[in-house]
């Protein structure tokens, strides 16, 4: 085989450079392209939506930050011309937005019950933390019990009395008894109206279309106006118990359909199978169905929880001070009542609520995400 | 108990399964015993109003319906005064809550719909700001919602005085704090032929949509159903309107004195509510329709690349009618949703069934127990009536099996 | 029978201490039972009854609940306050919730014969009002045809509007709502142009409002609206309590006892003194308390002048004058019978 003289032999020995993509689809200009101005259509939405966050961001980003006031010992300090958020209004009703009027040196007892709450939420909320089964029952038996007796003052402790109570603590309480509550409940009316028994079934079918047909509002009149004429002479309930047991009441409605639909979802082999084994309906249901039905709503419980959170704001309808109620009332306050206040005192409220549900919606999805994997094959 | 066992011991001699072991005799005792329970409660409850209410001397009875309101209502699409009976005075809030919910579900879907489709966009900044839309408004109270609109609209509009309207000159359009005036159309003599034409034209583009199908169905032929019908509903009113000398007159609101008069008015408290109530059901919708349209599997847009079609019939004529069965499942329970939270108008002073009824009507008669139970039968009627119609409606777009 | 079983199955479901209690027919029995008295408040109307950041109540109508707990007791602090919305007060006061419902409850001849409830007294003679910006140039109510008018749902306010209008033959568009603070801040924000009410809480509400000095209350009073404390119909011990410990607040304003001078006036000579202070008689006994209940009352409580002056008087932001709630010997209308 003749070789080449090297001089016209050619081999590179070396990678040529790679070039850089076209500048049309690289980069910034690139990332622009393909994201804001693909089509013409695109351009022309993405030129009207960034208009209209020109004209939305800055008007709000003054008021709350650049014009806004942060101290302050009254109106005083919030009125005048162009002045933004009243933060120091904020600042002054803190303790009153997250206690209410419970009495300050008592205050000790809410943040106690605030820990306790936090010590068995937390570990149930990460799926690696083993012990559920006694972490559920602390939550659903224990800390309610602990917290009853710590918030009302049981056992020597100061009495304190409900109308004292306000802002976010019957915020919490309203949503946490609700929840509490609705769970057991919630369970029994899913397995009724799944029941093979026709009376059990139609009144479950009742009870649950009737609460879930109905708005909150009217609950929450029913149980404070109509109520206590039911109820026999001389029995009173607290007007705080009576919109508990409305909102108990309600929300179990809407945990029955959520749970029944993680019961629907149970192949029905699940069924067979504990029959089989000789199990009786409650030790099935209790060792087979709920443990594979209430993983899979979990999810939906949450999203109830949230709807839950959300629908305490209510209350204040009927002269309860929750957080929002406690904010709409101190905007009345003479020393503080400023052009800015309302708007001050709506944000934050919103910015709270905001919190906590945004923070568990995003529990909610991640936990869809990490169940969902569970079934893919 | 002795009973029981006695029960019991006789099984047992016959050699058959015991009753209590028996499933069925179980569950028809417990079904009995639950039976005995719920009708205790019900009848101690009941015993216990009656003493109560005849201790405490409070009228009982249905009979305050035909009595003079004697309160006057803001806002009221049938004729209404302070001399009506209570029963018109629950009519006119029956009326005004199905007004807002009926408006309010078609902004909520419109917007949900559009929220939705923005954010499965591939533009950025149309998807993330959708994102932000629903993730902001879905994680507040819409009581709080609403309180800061109605504070908002209150707040932005001017009163009708700083507007600068000259007292008594008519204005076409107005926009202040007493709300939104605009002519009012008011029929003469020879004007139902208008709404006649109207009915004619709508009836006429459903037979014509039928025809369409069928003949589509047959031979292939599409046939503009849309256009003509809209061509139809435009032109017929029209001709009737010319053909019977023009019956219509316009009625424009003026400024007199504090306030404007006559003319038709949007009030504040409506607005707020229905801004309110759309927006928070829209961000709803919006995840609703994002999880029907991502249900629709790839494979069926491709397909109908694959067959040439382009991508906004695709949408209409492939994924929009799958998607849909999806979607109003759970589309009718946040209607529902919007019409229940539709009594959240008592808070900021629209007059509506809550508002009226439940309000002022339970005060002036004090009859909580009759006033509460109605308000709480109505929702319960319109809540099963929407699902009622929802269902038949899923019906009619689902999948037809063979 | 059955009801017992019941209120057993509630009050284990209600769980001691938060909530359920039960009440027997003696009024007075119950209260000594609990140790304090359980008053219905307004959700705060500043001058009447109004909570401050601590909690505590204060105002004409609180005052007169903790001169019921003086009476009672001897100790003035013995009274805890529910508050309540204009829909809520009167079932609560039915059901047994409350003791004494002292919260600007306007006297009429359904709420006394229909409702189960007995009116105590008039503890402050009120009426009701209109309150305008002072910029719309109105200085008559019968100015007002064509106005959008605020007004609170639940009272007789809403009534003596239309009947107001209606008999000048004026039109008005009514805006209204479940809640005071709803009312006043939709006033605030310009939503209305009038905002009623009774003339007392107008003065209270105009101090709440962003620029006080740019609204007016109109000078016409459109209807009586004497406002008073009540209870439940039928326990005729407890009525005369309450109605006692009214005027047994009357009687020492007109008689010049008040809580500085009350312990010399106990030395006092004056047959009348001595029978309000317990010197003479027992007239404690016949209505249930210690014989020096009256005593207390003004010791802890005072007299009605200084119960005025310390609430709603001229030296307070409202500054309302005594009117027609001067006694009677000053050209005024509160007159209580004598303590003999």
């Amino acid at each position: 085989m003749e070789t080449l003289p090297t001089s016209i032999r050619y081999v590179r020995t070396e990678e040529s450079p790679t070039t850089a993509p076209p500048v049309s689809t690289g980069g910034a200009m690139g990332w622009l392209k393909v994201n804001l101005f693909a089509t013409p259509r695109d351009t022309v939405l993405t030129i009207v939506t960034f208009l209209f966050l020109l004209w939305i961001i800055p008007p709000i980003i003054d008021w709350a930050f650049i014009s806004a006031v942060w101290t302050g010992e009254s109106r005083d300090a919030c009125i005048g011309p162009g002045t933004g958020a009243c933060w120091a209004f904020v600042e002054a009703k803190f303790g009153q937005f997250i206690y209410g009027r419970y009495p300050i040196e008592e205050r000790w007892r809410v943040n106690l019950s605030g820990l306790l709450l936090i010590a068995g939420l937390v570990p149930i909320a990460i799926p690696s933390v083993p012990y559920k089964r006694e972490n559920a029952l602390y939550l659903l038996v224990v800390f309610p019990v602990l917290a009853f007796i710590l918030l009302t003052g049981q056992f020597g402790l100061e009495p304190v009395e409900t109308p004292l109570w306000g802002g976010l603590l019957v915020t919490l309480v309203v949503a946490i008894v609700g929840i509490v509550v609705s769970f057991p409940l919630g369970i029994l009316l899913a397995l009724g109206r799944r029941s093979e028994m026709p009376i059990v079934k139609m009144f479950s079918v009742i009870f649950i279309e009737f609460w879930r047909g109905v708005p909150l509002i009217t609950v929450l009149f029913m149980s404070s106006v109509m109520l206590p004429l039911f109820l026999p002479d001389g029995v009173t309930f607290d007007k705080l118990l009576r919109a508990l047991i409305g909102v108990a009441l309600f929300s179990s409605a809407y945990m029955a359909e959520v749970i029944r639909g993680g019961l629907q979802a149970i192949p029905k082999g699940q069924y067979e199978a504990a029959n089989a084994m000789a199990l009786t309906f409650w030790q099935g249901t209790r060792l087979v169905i709920m443990p594979q039905a209430l993983k899979l709503v979990i999810p939906g419980i949450v999203n109830t929880f949230i709807g839950l959170f959300k629908d305490t704001s209510l209350v204040l309808i009927i002269g309860l001070f929750d957080l929002l109620g406690i904010v709409q009332q101190n905007m009345n306050d003479p020393n503080w009542i400023s052009p800015a206040t309302p708007a001050t005192g709506f944000v934050f409220a919103a910015f709270v609520f905001f919190i906590f549900c945004f923070g568990m919606s995003r529990y909610s999805a991640y936990m869809e995400r990490r169940l969902d994997t569970g079934h893919k094959r | 108990m002795a009973h029981q066992e006695g029960v019991v011991a006789d099984a047992d001699d016959s050699g058959r399964v015991s009753l209590m072991n028996d499933p069925k005799a179980r569950g028809l005792v417990f079904q009995v015993l639950l039976i005995i329970f719920v009708l205790f409660l019900v009848y101690s409850g009941v015993t216990n109003a009656i003493d109560n209410l005849a201790r405490a001397g409070i009228a009982s009875g249905l009979g305050f319906f035909g009595e003079r309101a004697g309160f006057d209502i803001g806002q009221s699409f049938i004729p209404y005064t302070n001399d009506s009976t209570y029963l018109r005075a629950f009519f006119v809030g029956l009326l005004n809550t199905m007004v807002v919910a009926i408006i309010g579900i078609f902004f909520a879907t419109i917007i949900g719909f559009i929220v939705g489709l923005a954010r499965l966009s591939k533009n950025y900044l149309v998807q993330k700001f959708a994102t932000v839309y629903v993730e902001t408004l879905r994680n507040i109270p819409l009581l709080l919602q609403l309180l800061f609109w109605y504070k908002a609209v209150l707040s932005i509009l001017p009163s009708p005085r700083q507007v600068g309207l000259e007292p008594g000159a008519e204005v076409v359009f107005s926009l202040n704090n007493r709300g939104l005036y605009m002519p009012r159309i008011v029929p003469e003599a020879g004007a139902s032929l208008i709404l006649y034409a109207v009915i004619i034209a709508i009836v006429a583009w459903v037979f014509i949509g039928r025809w369409a199908r069928k003949r589509q169905m047959a031979t292939g032929q599409q046939f503009p159903v849309f256009l003509t019908g809209l061509g139809l509903i435009i032109v017929l009113p029209l001709l009737a309107y010319l053909v019977t000398g023009m019956p219509l007159s316009l009625e424009y609101a003026s400024l007199q004195g504090f306030n404007m008069v006559d003319g038709w008015v949007v009030q504040p408290e409506f607005m707020a509510l229905l801004l309110g109530l759309s927006l928070y059901t829209a961000s709803f919708i919006a995840e609703i329709v994002r999880a029907g349209i991502l249900a629709v599997s790839h494979g069926q847009s491709e397909a109908a690349f694959a067959l040439g079609i382009r991508p906004n019939l695709t949408s209409r004529l492939v994924i929009v009618p799958q998607a849909m069965r999806v979607i109003i499942p759970p589309l009718t329970s946040q209607y529902l949703n919007l019409t229940k939270n539709s009594s959240l108008a008592v808070a900021i002073g629209y007059p509506d069934l809550v508002s009226i009824f439940g309000g002022t009507v339970l005060n002036q008669t004090g009859q909580a127990v009759e006033v509460i139970s109605i308000t709480m039968l109505v929702y319960l009627t319109l809540s099963l009536l929407t699902s009622a119609f929802m269902n038949w409606f899923n019906s009619s777009v689902a999948l037809v099996e063979r | 029978m059955k009801k017992k079983i019941l209120s057993a199955v509630v009050g284990v479901a209600a769980v001691a201490g938060m909530g359920a209690t039960a009440a027997s027919a003696a009024t007075l029995d119950d209260v000594k039972a609990k140790g304090f008295v359980q008053c219905g408040v307004s959700t705060g109307l500043a001058g009447f009854s109004a909570p401050n950041d601590a909690g505590d109540w204060s105002g004409i109508d609180v005052d007169l609940c903790r001169g019921v707990a003086a009476a009672v007791f001897g100790d003035a602090s013995a009274v805890k306050f529910s508050p309540l919305s204009a829909k809520e007060r009167f079932t609560a006061l039915q059901s047994g919730e409350i003791d004494v419902l002292s919260r600007n409850t306007t006297w009429t001849m359904s709420r006394d014969t229909q409702l189960g409830l007995n009116f105590a007294g008039v503890n402050y003679y009120d009426g009701q009002g209109f309150m305008v910006r002072k910029s719309l140039g109105v200085n008559s109510a019968l100015q007002l045809s064509g106005a959008s008018v605020c007004v609170q749902t639940g009272t007789t306010t809403e009534l003596n509007l239309t009947d107001y209008f209606k008999a000048n033959d004026m039109t008005y568009n009514p805006v209204v709502f479940e809640k005071l603070e709803e009312v006043n801040a939709a006033y605030d924000a310009n939503r209305c142009d009038v905002y009623t009410t009774d003339q007392s809480g107008l003065y209270s509400i105009r101090l709440g409002l962003s620029a006080p000095d740019e609204h007016m209350v109109l000078p016409e009073v459109i209807s009586k609206e004497p406002l008073g404390p009540v209870v439940r119909q039928g326990d005729d011990q407890w009525f005369n309590i309450v109605k006692w410990v009214h005027f047994a607040m009357l009687n020492a304003e007109e008689m010049g006892v008040t809580s500085e001078n009350v312990d010399e006036m106990a030395n006092s000579t004056d047959p009348n003194v001595m029978r309000l202070l317990g010197k003479e008689g027992t007239f404690g006994d016949s209505i249930g308390v210690s014989n020096d209940w009256a005593y207390n009352v003004i010791k802890e409580v005072g007299n009605y002048g200084e119960v005025f002056e310390r609430n709603v008087g001229a030296s307070t932001p409202l500054a309302i004058g005594r009117g027609v709630n001067a006694l009677w010997s000053k050209g005024g209308l509160q007159y209580a019978p004598p303590i003999r």
